[in-house]
């Protein structure tokens, strides 16, 4: 018996979600097979990891909390990622977001006791401003200079680090401790738990205005690259710049919009989690949020809806990273995923076809009904 | 692996190089090869015929170890031989080379020759490799600096350097997949003497083509087919005629001229007044062109590839800088955004379709609303309307006959005569004012290319203006009103079709007896871009460099 790839003609639409869904079950497989290698159960593993998640609606909330940066950085990175605009700086945009936000209450831009509905979208602003800038120099680099991505937005993430440390260890600096003062409470995004007195069963529950800017986004975005125009020209020039430049398009143009949008994206997250979650500006406010986005973007095959469900599954797997010993568990199960992801790529593009002993002519399945149409042929 | 074959009676096995028999291989939903026979002498250049889509590459990738056929065998001087890869077939001495060419762009030509070989072991000797490389090439009448980076080379020398990789590897039988597809007729004539000089040397060339007039030049005997099976096999090009191979190759007989209605001239269109630009590597490409175009004409370019017209045709549409004046209607559209020049009316079918003229991955639809997304019914303010673009796309599908089955299959799923049809479409669609066509018919079969021309002429009765720019003589002159010859950057000569002969202008295209081209470009280093910003006079017909 031999197998054979061969490119697929025709790709069904269910076909990529399947794989997707298949590689991630391959790769839980995997890392079972290696809990129990170190003598661990995989089964109870997996059912902590579970129960850990989304065990109850208390830390399905918490999951939910942890998904929210990645939804946003997911979409940041999806987003470039479309255009082949390899944009590894979510977490360094996601920082600057993080930032811009504060800046509006640590400066402060605003007096004190503005209230929330002036407050909050003003540092969402800065946020995304911020972010957009951050993610500005990398595009602008790149097209007027042609400057590799990938290397400016890998550094710009240690930069940003230590631009947050500056200020934390710094000037913001509350009594020389590595965080700052707390927000005012008009900052904070809203929780479910704040409507506790209305809804009794919201009690305790951490979820925030955040998730909601996470799922408008999604669908914005998903309506700007599967519907609008702009978006149309990002899928050309993504698969073929030569052809997207002979249409009239003028890339570099573009280059600098998705980077400055995707920036900004990532900016909203930073904002989201320091208003949402941690309510001051901290250093390690972010557990690697920018670089799970790349998982989770591969994840999600650069489409918005499933850059949402892939930020539950890895917030889920943040989460229970803190719940499971050891707690490398998580980081080596996303790992296995993206290895599982990158290889499965080639069932989609190719279908696999099996012969018994390559004896004998193999008359096709489907004969040609027209010949013309098939290109497989060759000449 | 090898076992001698048991019928020494019946196989002349000393004369035949290579012989294949019943060889089987279907592609999902193509039988691409049926039950095939083939064979090839010692020191003889045997072409093997069809259109697009009869089986030919996949029976010479079968042969060149890059396909395991489903059924069949293979005997290589007698011996049976299975491959396993393209590096068994090439130690067995069976090279190929593709239409697309697999070299390294960055490296040089010595480099990409010994790519991949297990010698030299660990230090590169580069003088002495590309001493050898040079000598090797020089024996083969194969013009090409061995220092050169592949980038910097024409298309025609990159072929050079794939054959010299198969030469260096030892090849016997060389395998040339559609090797004039992307050759000017120059070069192609370059080309059969390599051939010869091989032959005459005892080793054996498997020429593909579907042009009848290069197998009758260069082949011994022929072989055709058509969907997958062969139709005359082994047949001596001594007795064969033209029209017989057509009729084995399409199963009908071709129509060669076309019924066009009488030259009536319009206004001017397209105007260009000394116009010069620099090609990619920073030379000059276009030395002060001036040329018009008018409506209802074709204006064919004739020139040898490299010569300027590629960057002609970029400079016109948009996509690449130049000098000088060039109107389009009127309008100075000289390094005006491409957008700009496609707002005035100017379509272009250009050298490159897969690369350029069409994105891959992306679906019929998306490929066929290229120049219509930004304007209604397929534009809705800022979105573009899923629902009119497929039918749009639909609609073009079926007035131009695009085979493909859906208009979500993926450009690159569809065959080359269909694609090109496919940016036909896109580009007429438009009723351009301008049509600017480089190599329309490269690499289509003769049903293809007859489609293609029938557009283009319909276009002309429409009062559209068309330059186009070709490798195919027969084409500028069974298509064009009035012929401009290229040379250098230069317009040589310009001519009403009646007046134009091919041998004539094939001198004018070769700049006249023994130019070296290289000797041409000496003095490169000088020319920076101030020199350009000052047009060279126009040239005048028959002006040259000496």
């Amino acid at each position: 018996m031999t197998f054979h790839l061969e490119p697929r003609t025709v790709t069904p639409r269910w076909l990529s979600p399947l794989v997707t869904v298949g590689a991630v079950a391959v790769a839980l497989v995997i890392s079972g097979g290696i809990i129990g290698l170190v003598g661990g159960d995989p089964v109870r593993s997996y059912a902590h990891i579970l129960e850990a998640s989304f065990g109850s609606v208390g830390v399905l909330s918490d999951t939910l909390v942890k998904a929210t940066p990645l939804i946003l950085t997911g979409l940041a990175c999806a987003l470039a990622f479309r255009m082949r605009l390899w944009n590894i700086g979510a977490e360094g945009q996601f920082l600057l977001g993080a930032w811009g936000a504060s800046a509006v209450v640590l400066f402060p831009l605003v007096p004190a006791g503005t209230p929330g509905i002036v407050l909050i979208p003003l540092m969402m602003i800065a946020g995304m401003l911020a972010g957009g800038i951050w993610g500005l120099i990398p595009g602008v680099l790149r097209a007027r200079l042609g400057v590799n991505e990938i290397i400016v937005t890998l550094m710009l993430n240690y930069i940003a680090l230590a631009w947050i440390q500056f200020w934390v260890f710094g000037p913001w600096s509350e009594g020389g401790f590595q965080q700052t003062h707390p927000f005012p409470p008009e900052a904070a995004l809203p929780r479910l738990a704040d409507f506790a007195s209305i809804v009794p069963g919201f009690a305790g529950l951490t979820v925030h205005l955040g998730l909601v800017f996470g799922l408008v986004a999604a669908g914005l975005l998903w309506l700007f690259l599967e519907r609008s125009r702009f978006g149309y020209e990002i899928r050309l020039i993504g698969d073929s710049p030569r052809a997207a430049t002979y249409a009239g398009i003028d890339i570099k143009r573009r280059l600098i919009i998705v980077f400055a949008i995707s920036g900004a994206l990532a900016g909203l997250a930073g904002m989201s989690e320091v208003n949402g979650a941690v309510h001051r500006l901290q250093d390690h406010i972010s557990p690697g949020y920018g670089f799970t986005a790349v998982i989770v973007a591969y994840l999600a095959k650069f489409r918005p809806g499933r850059v949402v469900v892939a930020a539950i599954l890895f917030g889920a797997l943040i989460l229970a990273g803190r719940e499971i010993q050891p707690s490398g568990v998580p980081a080596m199960i996303q790992g296995i995923i993206l290895f599982t992801l990158i290889v499965s790529d080639v069932l989609v593009r190719y279908q696999v076809r099996v012969t018994r002993g390559g004896r004998g002519p193999t008359v096709p399945a489907t004969p040609a009904a027209s010949p013309s149409a098939g290109s497989a042929g060759g000449g | 692996m090898t076992e001698q074959t048991p019928l020494p009676f019946l196989a002349p096995a000393a004369s035949l190089a290579l012989e294949v028999r019943g060889i089987a291989k279907a592609f999902p939903g193509v039988l691409a090869n049926d039950n095939v026979d083939f064979d090839l002498r010692h020191g003889e250049v045997h072409a093997l015929l069809g259109e697009n889509g009869a089986g030919k590459s996949t029976l010479m990738n079968v042969i060149a170890g890059l396909y395991r056929p489903d059924a069949g065998e293979i005997l290589v001087d007698g011996a049976s031989v299975a491959f396993g890869s393209p590096r068994d077939a090439i130690t067995a001495g069976i090279g190929m080379v593709h239409q697309h060419f697999t070299l390294v762009p960055s490296q040089t030509v010595t480099e990409n020759v010994l790519l991949g070989l297990d010698q030299p072991r660990f230090l590169l000797r580069e003088r002495r490799s590309e001493a050898e490389v040079a000598a090797l090439a020089a024996s083969f009448g194969l013009r090409v600096d061995p220092r050169a980076k592949i980038w910097q080379l024409s298309v025609g020398e990159q072929q050079r350097v794939e054959i010299l990789k198969m030469l260096y590897r030892g090849a016997q039988i060389l395998i040339m997949d559609e090797p004039t597809a992307v050759l000017a007729p120059q070069e192609a004539d370059e080309l059969f003497a390599t051939l010869r000089t091989m032959t005459a040397a005892g080793r054996s060339v498997v020429f593909i083509s579907h042009k009848l007039g290069e197998v009758l030049a260069i082949a011994d005997r022929v072989t055709v087919m058509r969907r997958g099976k062969v139709t005359a096999s082994g047949l001596p090009t001594a007795g064969a005629t033209k029209a017989e191979l057509a009729r084995l190759m399409v199963g009908r007989t071709v129509l060669d001229v076309y019924p066009r209605e009488p030259f009536a001239p319009g206004p001017i269109v397209l105007a260009l007044d000394g116009v010069s630009a620099f090609n990619d590597r920073g030379l000059p490409a276009l030395r002060g062109v001036s040329l018009d175009v008018r409506a209802g004409e074709i204006v064919g370019i004739a020139a040898v590839a490299g010569n300027g017209q590629s960057e002609l045709a970029e400079v016109i549409t948009g996509l690449r800088p130049c000098a000088g004046r060039i109107s389009v209607g009127g309008n100075p559209v000289a390094n005006r955004p491409a957008s700009d020049i496609l707002g005035h009316g100017v379509a272009h079918v250009p050298e490159d379709r897969t690369a350029v003229g069409s994105a891959p991955n992306l679906s019929l639809t998306d490929n066929l609303i290229m120049k219509r997304y930004r304007e209604a019914p397929v534009a809705n303010g800022l979105f573009v309307d899923d629902d009119a673009a497929r039918s749009f796309a639909g609609a073009l599908r079926d007035t131009y006959r695009i085979a493909a089955p859906t208009v979500d299959t993926q450009a690159r799923l569809l065959s080359g005569g269909n694609l090109q049809r496919a940016i036909l479409a896109r580009e007429m669609d438009t009723e351009p004012g301008l049509l600017v066509a480089v190599q329309p018919t490269r690499g289509l079969d003769v049903g293809a290319i007859e489609s293609v021309h029938r557009l283009l002429l319909d276009l002309r009765a429409r009062g559209g203006a068309i330059l186009l720019i070709s490798e195919e003589l027969e084409e500028i002159l069974g298509l064009s009103d009035r012929v401009d010859v290229i040379y250098e950057g230069r317009v040589v000569a310009t001519m009403p079709v009646e007046e134009a002969e091919i041998g004539r202008i094939g001198l004018l295209m070769t700049g006249g007896a023994d130019t070296d081209r290289d000797d041409a470009w000496a003095g490169k280093g000088e020319t920076g871009p101030t020199a350009l910003a000052e047009p060279a006079a126009p040239a005048t017909p028959g002006s040259r460099d000496r």
